[in-house]
Formats: structure tokens, C-alpha cells, sequence
């Protein structure tokens, strides 16, 4: 079974408002949160990085930073590399 | 039909970004498919206001609720099985007429996801994080909430340390309601402390 694309319908809204503008949001929210689960972490392993990710850039779209947070996330503990990351086709990846 | 009609647009760096990471760490086996769709499954179905809502409801009915949700705000929001992650360390703050509470996480965006699921975006943006603190009375009458001047507003700082939930004050005329008609009123932005009710 491989995951069911996200359609535009199914995006969470609360109070009327969409949670997530796009299925990609979504995803790096799951991935953030699995990924701390799966290895044990406290959530605070990602939202120090997010913290940062904001700081850096208080202007950038807030699941911009969230992305930047998980990519350092997933560098630092060596679970891939940003060529690694480069390299990846996401056309072949699982859709979005 | 053309042929590639299945092939997606072209996707921008961040929505590419994030799918090389999520298909790095599905292929080394850290994370499944299956996995993500029912944690983004969860927070479509099962996180949210109507949470924190019921809570509330539960704590305007139940004066012992109250008091255990009052003294121990995680342990009383489990009693309905509301937890998981951004759920522990909960501290529930009580408007009264003397006191409104106001939640605002200024470094980032802490939030109670087992109770109000994910935050709007307004609470993530620059403005909300620092004029909630600087000048909560105004943002709140921006906001159309109108704070009268011998209310005193209380601003909590959310943190992995303690997130916040407001106990907004039981509107008058309510006293025929059930519980559930009660949950029915409680809305988001009042557990935020954006909205009296």
C-alpha cells in the first residue's frame, strides 16, 4: 500500500481555515513528528532547530523554516547528507 | 489525454526538498509510507478545537474537573485521552472577570495539537509573536476583541516547558445547556484568548 496523494478536499481546516496551504506541509509536519518518535527523541530535538530556522529568517513562509529544521535534523544525526538530499529525484518519490 | 498526464508539475525547492528527505528516510527504512499518511490522517480527523472544546465544556459542568484540570492540566485532559505530542505540559489558565488570558508562543509556535490541533496561521507570524507581548490589549481589539480597560490581560509564552489553554468564561444564558451544547460553543480562538465567548 503506498500513500493516497493528498487532494486540495481532504487538507485539515480548522474553525473554516486551512491548516496546511499545500500536501508538502503536511508531510514535513508528519515526517518531523515520526522521525522524533521512531528514534526516541524529545520533540524538543526538532522544535530547538525550528526555533533557530525561525529566528534566522522571521520573514520566511513558516514551513519553509520547518523544512530547513528538518533537513538540519536529519543531517546532524547522519540519516543522509545534503548531496544526498540533491541527488534524490522526488519525481520517483511517493507523490506528494 | 497525453501521455505524462500523470506527472506532476514541475515542484518548487521547498515541496522538492521535503519530498528528497521524506523518500531518503523511506528508503533507508527509518520511515514508512503508511506511517506519515496516519499521523497527517490523525491531525485531519482527530485533533483539534472540538477537543478543547469538550475539556472546557467538561470543566463549566464539573466543578471537580475543574479543579483537577486547574491543578493538573495534562493528567485531567488525558482523563478523555487527549495526548501525544505538543500535549504534555499542559497548563490551563481561567478567564474571570477580572483576568483574560491571552497564548502566544513568541520563538516559534508551540501549541497544544492534542487539544486545538495545529495552530492557525496567524499565530505563527512575526506580528502576532511580538505584539501579543508588547501590546496584547491593542492586537486584541484588532483582532475585534475589545478587552474592557479594568480587565487585567495576562500574556503566557508557550514553551516545550508549558503550553497554554484558556478556560474562557461560561457565557451567561447558558445554564439549560448540556455539556455537549456547551462544546458546541466553545471555539478555537477563545482557547487562544483571541475571543471572549
Amino acid at each position: 500500500m503506498t500513500g493516497a496523494p493528498l487532494s486540495d478536499a481532504s487538507l485539515p481546516r480548522d474553525n473554516g481555515e486551512l491548516v496546511f496551504e499545500a500536501p508538502w506541509q503536511a508531510r514535513a509536519l508528519a515526517i518531523a513528528v515520526a522521525l522524533t518518535e521512531k528514534l526516541g527523541l524529545p520533540w524538543d530535538a526538532f522544535r530547538l532547530r525550528l526555533m533557530d530556522e525561525i529566528a534566522k529568517d522571521p520573514q520566511r513562509p513558516y514551513y519553509e523554516s520547518w523544512g530547513a529544521a528538518l533537513e538540519s535534523m536529519v543531517v546532524d544525526l547522519d540519516l543522509t547528507s545534503p548531496a544526498a538530499l540533491d541527488a534524490a529525484a522526488p519525481t520517483e518519490r511517493a507523490p506528494l | 489525454m497525453t501521455a505524462d498526464h500523470h506527472h506532476p508539475a514541475e515542484l518548487a525547492p521547498i515541496e522538492a526538498r521535503v519530498a528528497a528527505i521524506e523518500s531518503v528516510l523511506v528508503e533507508k527504512g527509518i520511515l514508512d509510507i503508511d506511517t506519515l499518511d496516519v499521523i497527517v490522517q490523525n491531525f485531519e480527523d482527530n485533533l483539534g478545537p472540538m477537543n478543547g472544546a469538550k475539556v472546557v465544556a467538561r470543566a463549566w459542568t464539573d466543578p471537580a474537573y475543574k479543579e483537577r484540570l486547574l491543578s493538573d492540566a495534562t493528567a485531567a485532559i488525558k482523563e478523555f485521552g487527549f495526548e501525544g505530542p505538543e500535549g504534555e505540559f499542559m497548563v490551563v489558565v481561567e478567564n474571570t472577570p477580572d483576568v483574560h488570558n491571552l497564548v502566544v508562543c513568541t520563538l516559534c509556535s508551540c501549541y497544544p495539537w492534542p487539544t486545538l490541533g495545529l495552530p492557525p496561521k496567524w499565530y505563527k507570524a512575526p506580528a502576532y509573536r511580538s505584539r501579543a507581548v508588547r501590546e496584547p490589549r491593542k492586537l486584541l481589539a484588532e483582532m475585534g476583541t475589545v478587552i474592557p480597560a479594568d480587565v487585567e490581560i495576562r500574556v503566557w509564552d508557550s514553551s516545550a516547558e508549558a503550553r497554554y489553554l484558556v478556560l474562557p468564561m461560561r457565557p451567561e444564558a447558558t445554564a439549560d445547556m448540556s455539556e455537549e451544547q456547551l462544546a458546541a460553543i466553545v471555539t478555537r480562538d477563545s482557547m487562544i484568548g483571541v475571543q471572549r465567548l
